[in-house]
């Protein structure tokens, strides 16, 4: 069988993130704090087909390498993902994206009551990741569970 | 080993831990003036921010009949707190008069915080609606000196199972042990949580949601009552139709084993009606009153070992 032609061109040095859920790959560069003015080639294809996933997204960024905390952002958001780094046309390495045991700081708590919702204290929101699938982080403070649509909606939800 | 530890919630617990407690418990009361200089030297900070009567003055008497001192923050209001300081400087200070700090919270995760700030143990005298870890060591010794043991029985806690941090630390203390069955009594909008029946879950424990107490009565060892509040009802004639339903009288108790222990972590209003208290079956104020020597034996435990 013919091979399906390729939507984009293959990078030469770079990060090509895989098995996005599908319409997620916006949020992703934005979490990954990438606007279009970095410099960077960013390739993105939005909803094309997965065997795994149905429907994909996939990000494709030359020049860029990922720093670890990029990676676990990108976890939270696509559980699924792969991440591949590319070297000189070939991928030299592929991981999977996964959440990381503890999350500090950029999640907060959907609790009113918890204490990491006070201004006026002094404490970061932390998580502890306590399913991976369906990912479930549970607020090391108060105990209440952020499922992953509440992840998902606080992460796309960022300005 | 409790020495040196923070007491933040009951899953932080083991087995062994609770029973390390309950045997000083045991020690403290057959002979309390052996250790009535256990601790002296010893400054206890009480820090409430949230009303309390029993919490409050079992923990300042546990402190003084083992030879120690208690300093108090006082009323919210009339401390610096009124004037804008937050919590976790007022921790830093206490942290820095005290031995051991013993902290109430209205909001959930306070006590873990106060934990993380100070250097000496903390112990969470309830905060937010889960926590409230030394009031479970309480009911479980109160109903091991009743019954001998918590293993096999068959208890039945009911009411507030969603909010009541009482209820919520006795049930996830339960699952410490190898108790026969729970029933779990309420109406449905104060059914536990998700996370609640989750930990029964994996802890294997044979439990059951029922609405009346009538259906599970008779097969109870122990009755765990608690306060259905009002404010937790949106609609108020919701309240009103279920409020009956969870009021302890002589006739719902008709079938009763007669030695089924009813507890309760007061205050109550009106959810157990005065002709129990002259049953066989209330022993409420004994759990009260066991409130001293139990958090005696964790503050001696924690302090000195």
């Amino acid at each position: 069988m013919a091979e399906k032609p390729l939507l984009v061109a293959k990078i030469r040095d770079g990060t090509i993130i895989d098995h996005i859920p599908a319409g997620r790959a916006l949020s992703i560069l934005r979490l990954m704090g990438i606007t279009g003015k970095e410099g960077f080639t960013v390739a993105i294809v939005m909803n094309v087909e997965s065997r795994k996933l149905g429907r994909k997204d996939i990000i494709k960024v030359e020049g860029l390498e990922l720093r670890p905390e990029d990676t676990d952002k990108i976890a939270l958001l696509a559980p699924m993902a792969t991440i591949n780094v590319v070297k000189d046309y070939t991928v030299v390495e592929k991981r999977k994206a996964v959440p990381p045991k503890v999350v500090e700081g950029f999640l907060r708590c959907k609790n009113p009551n918890c204490i990491t919702n006070q201004r006026n204290e002094p404490v970061k929101p932390r998580f502890i990741t306590a399913s991976y699938d369906p990912l479930k982080l549970v607020c090391d403070y108060c105990g209440l569970a952020l499922t992953f649509d509440d992840i998902a909606r606080q992460l796309e939800s960022r300005p | 080993m409790l020495r040196g530890r923070d007491i933040i919630s009951v899953s932080d617990l083991s087995r062994q831990d609770f029973e390390e407690i309950f045997r000083m418990a045991d020690e403290i009361l057959e002979a309390p003036e052996r250790w009535s200089s256990a601790l002296r030297g010893r400054i206890m900070a009480t820090a409430f921010f949230e009303p309390s009567t029993r919490t409050r003055l079992s923990f300042q008497t546990a402190m003084l009949r083992l030879g120690g001192e208690v300093i108090d923050l006082g009323e919210v209001e009339k401390s610096s707190i009124a004037k804008g300081e937050n919590f976790s400087d007022t921790v830093r200070m206490l942290d820095s008069y005290a031995d051991v700090i013993v902290i109430r919270h209205k909001l959930e995760g306070a006590a873990k915080l106060a934990a993380e700030i100070a250097e000496k143990p903390v112990i969470n005298a309830g905060d937010g609606s889960r926590n409230h870890p030394t009031q479970a060591m309480i009911d479980l010794y109160t109903i091991r000196r009743l019954h001998g043991g918590v293993d096999g029985l068959t208890i039945g806690v009911l009411g507030d199972l969603k909010y009541g941090r009482a209820t919520n630390s006795f049930i996830a203390a339960l699952t410490k042990f190898r108790i026969g069955r729970l029933y779990l009594i309420s109406p449905p909008q104060l059914r536990v949580r998700d996370d609640t029946r989750e930990l029964l879950v994996e802890a294997g424990i044979d439990f059951k949601e029922v609405q009346r107490l009538e259906e599970v009565v008779g097969e109870l060892d122990v009755l765990y009552a608690s306060r259905i509040q009002r404010e937790r009802f949106p609609d108020p004639s919701e309240y009103e139709m279920v409020r009956g339903s969870y009021v302890i009288t002589g006739e719902s108790l008709k079938g009763a084993k007669k030695n089924l222990t009813i507890l309760h972590p007061l205050p109550r209003v009106n959810e157990i009606s005065f002709e129990v208290d002259s049953t066989s079956h209330a022993k409420y104020f004994e759990q009260a009153a066991l409130g001293v020597p139990v958090r005696m034996a964790l503050l001696k435990l924690i302090l000195v070992g």
